[in-house]
């Protein structure tokens, strides 16, 4: 299976580190959960908000019990999950999306048992044919990864984005630097999406700044409770850039035109 | 149990069951437990004030009654094992006595816990109050209606009960949200989980809390029976803590059947049930690779059983183990059938169980004991808590078979 072709296939584009290197900073990352808020709005989505200017697009594979997730996003998945999503949908949605956006890296984030029961290795592949760059599973643990799926990733050229927290320790940090070849998710503070993580400034930015004095090898974005303008350029000053995932979504929430509202939400967080 | 074929190994896998699967978020805090754990049970300081709690406070050694009644009926020696007389009610305070013991120890100021039936958050409640610890209790929306009860009990033990009112509003949700909470309070807080589910090292840890059960159910049937092992030892699961605990000093001793009953809830195959081990594929819950409840998608489906400690979508990775190798066998009872045996436990020998705890019971005409078997039924806890659906189902619980 690691024969040339296949590999070849599925190494023509790095999208990551050339969005990495081109922009180099404010990197916007923005975070929708798929079929949400109607089923197909998904492609739409990926196309307005990186017309309005987002860099990256992470999409959300919804599941029934998001551990790490606030309130708007696990309701984001929940209609989602009622509308019919589920990965044989969104791969199907994905296919051609390339075609429309050929250059801003797309990654799916999710849990990793959905992904489990599709099959890593069919996920893998279907991501790379689709034009997928990264997956972001937190309840993947690492030392699984290396072990488990790592070749898998490799094989079909996706990268996994790990998350770094303030507790998570120096060696660890450096071992999740080491395993990574794309960008670093820097989880803001304690708390699940959308919560307001930035009560205690002071403390949030000596962490920002510890990891910012560690000169790891790949860049980092910080996610979790960053929803607006401020609150985006504030984080663009500890790091290459940040992730808007919940406040865009309630961006969304009970408007008719989804994609409209996506864009004119990206557009007030950058200009 | 160093050398048990049961124990978990480093990573915490039971063969292909268990592990951690949890975000960044939860690996300082789960990798403190991990790495704390053994030594932390192992310290005789620990041990002294763990034994004596057990002993002084919960009312242990808990009695092995021989149902002489109910033996006749089913024409074989049952020996109740009567953790319904712990104090709260049920086998669930062996745990977060020992529990609340190592959170002090990890320096820990607040303690979270999820509920179904609400028994564990009650003797989370109870330790915290004894300790002086706050103490959150999250609850599914859906059980604190049905052990009302429970929900008065934990409040005037000064804990804050937290309605969990996502998904299906029961257990699975409701520790969904202590994991949230826990992510949110990386420092000061410790999760006492109920039962042997939830990431490495919880499993293990769990199940040596309740292990005193089946330590004390050697000495007793010897006492009794001139022999520690008896033929069958039976009891219910949920996640599993009470059958790992009754298990836990028999799972090296082949000659001693488990037996583990599950909720049918309506039936296996009515689409209405709990019945993990029939219905469910290894997945990811809450941390643990085990027997999981879902559909084709990996979504987690919400299962039933009509009691409220019983109807999770897993069960721990012991238990998924157990059965997959064959060293325990697992039965479903249904709810009607659970109903019945309430009453007839309390008439045949004065004792009222739990809800969760008459699946057990019900399984009693199904292991194929002989007359001169000797067969261990794990009473995990009393009734008081079911009084009202009792009520509500009064005539299924007296009709007959
Ligand atoms: C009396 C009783 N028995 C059994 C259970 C099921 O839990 P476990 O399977 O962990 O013993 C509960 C849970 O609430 C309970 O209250």
């Amino acid at each position: 299976m690691t024969d040339g072709t296949m590999t070849k296939k599925y190494l023509m584009k790095d999208r990551i580190k050339t969005t990495f290197e081109q922009k180099g900073k404010k990197l916007l990352n923005v975070y929708f959960t798929a079929g949400y808020p109607t089923l197909e709005a998904t492609v739409p989505l990926i196309e307005a908000v990186t017309e309005a200017g987002a860099d990256l697009v992470e999409i959300g594979m919804p599941f029934s019990d998001p551990l790490a997730d606030g309130p708007v996003i696990q309701h984001s998945g929940t209609v989602a999950l009622q509308n019919g999503m589920n990965m044989r949908v969104l791969f199907r949605q994905l296919q051609g999306v390339r075609q429309r956006v050929p250059d801003a890296p797309i990654l799916l984030m999710g849990y990793l048992n959905p992904v489990m029961q599709f099959g890593v290795e069919n996920f893998c592949r279907e991501a790379a044919e689709a034009g997928v760059d990264g997956v972001i599973l937190p309840d993947l643990p690492l030392d699984d990864y290396v072990e488990e799926y790592q070749e898998i990733f490799r094989r079909y050229n996706l990268r996994p984005v790990f998350l770094i927290t303030p507790q998570t320790a120096p060696e660890r940090i450096r071992r999740i630097d080491e395993l990574t070849d794309s960008f670093l998710y820097l989880v803001s503070g304690p708390g699940t999406t959308g919560s307001q993580t930035g009560q205690d400034s002071t403390a949030q930015e000596a962490y920002f700044q510890r990891i910012e004095a560690m000169n790891l090898r790949n860049p980092r974005l910080i996610g979790f409770g960053i929803g607006d303008k401020q609150s985006f350029d504030r984080a663009c000053q500890y790091a290459e850039g940040a992730i808007i995932g919940s406040a865009l979504i309630k961006a969304m929430d009970g408007v008719d035109d989804a994609p409209a509202a996506a864009r004119q939400f990206v557009q007030s967080v950058l200009n | 149990m160093a050398t048990s074929a049961f124990a978990p190994n480093a990573r915490g896998y039971y063969g292909q069951f268990g592990g951690a699967f949890i975000p960044e978020m939860l690996y300082p805090n789960v990798e403190e437990l991990r790495t704390q754990y053994l030594d932390i049970l192992a310290d005789p300081a620990f041990q002294q004030e763990y034994q004596q709690l057990l002993r002084d406070y919960v009312g242990r050694p808990t009695p092995l009654f021989e149902a002489k009644r109910l033996s006749a009926k089913y024409n074989t020696r049952i020996y109740l094992k009567r953790e319904d007389l712990c104090h709260t009610g049920a086998h669930k305070v062996n745990n977060t006595v020992g529990q609340i013991l190592l959170a002090q120890r990890l320096g820990k100021k607040r303690i979270i816990a999820e509920t179904g039936a609400g028994q564990h958050g009650v003797a989370t409640a109870t330790v915290c109050a004894l300790m002086g610890l706050e103490c959150i209790v999250y609850m599914g929306e859906i059980d604190m209606e049905r052990q009302k009860p429970n929900v008065y009990r934990m409040r005037l033990l000064g804990a804050e009960v937290r309605p969990a009112t996502s998904g299906s509003k029961t257990l699975k949700d409701a520790t969904n949200e202590a994991i949230r909470d826990w992510i949110s309070n990386p420092v000061d807080t410790h999760y006492i989980i109920g039962s042997v589910v939830g990431p490495h090292p919880y499993p293990d840890l769990v199940a040596r809390l309740q292990a005193v059960i089946s330590e004390e159910m050697r000495k007793q049937l010897l006492e009794k029976t001139g022999s520690e092992l008896p033929n069958y030892v039976v009891a219910c699961v949920g996640g599993g803590s009470n059958a790992a605990g009754a298990f836990y000093h028999f799972l090296d001793e082949p000659d001693v059947k488990l037996i583990a009953v599950e909720a049918a809830g309506h039936g296996v195959d009515s689409g209405h049930s709990a019945a993990t081990s029939v219905l469910g594929k290894p997945g990811i819950i809450h941390g643990s690779r085990t027997l999981l409840m879902q559909d084709e998608d990996g979504q987690i489906t919400e299962p039933y059983s009509l009691s409220a400690g019983l109807d999770y979508p897993g069960i721990g990775p012991l238990h998924a183990y157990l059965g997959d190798s064959g060293r325990a066998r697992f039965i479903a009872i249904t709810d009607d059938d659970a109903l019945r045996s309430v009453a007839e436990l309390s008439r045949l020998e004065g004792i009222i169980p739990a809800l969760e705890t008459a699946h057990a019971l019900a399984a009693l005409d199904q292991i194929g004991a002989g007359p001169d078997d000797v067969v261990v039924v794990n009473l995990s806890g009393r009734g008081d808590k079911d009084l009202e659906t009792y009520l509500k189902y009064a005539e299924k619980l007296t009709e007959q078979k």
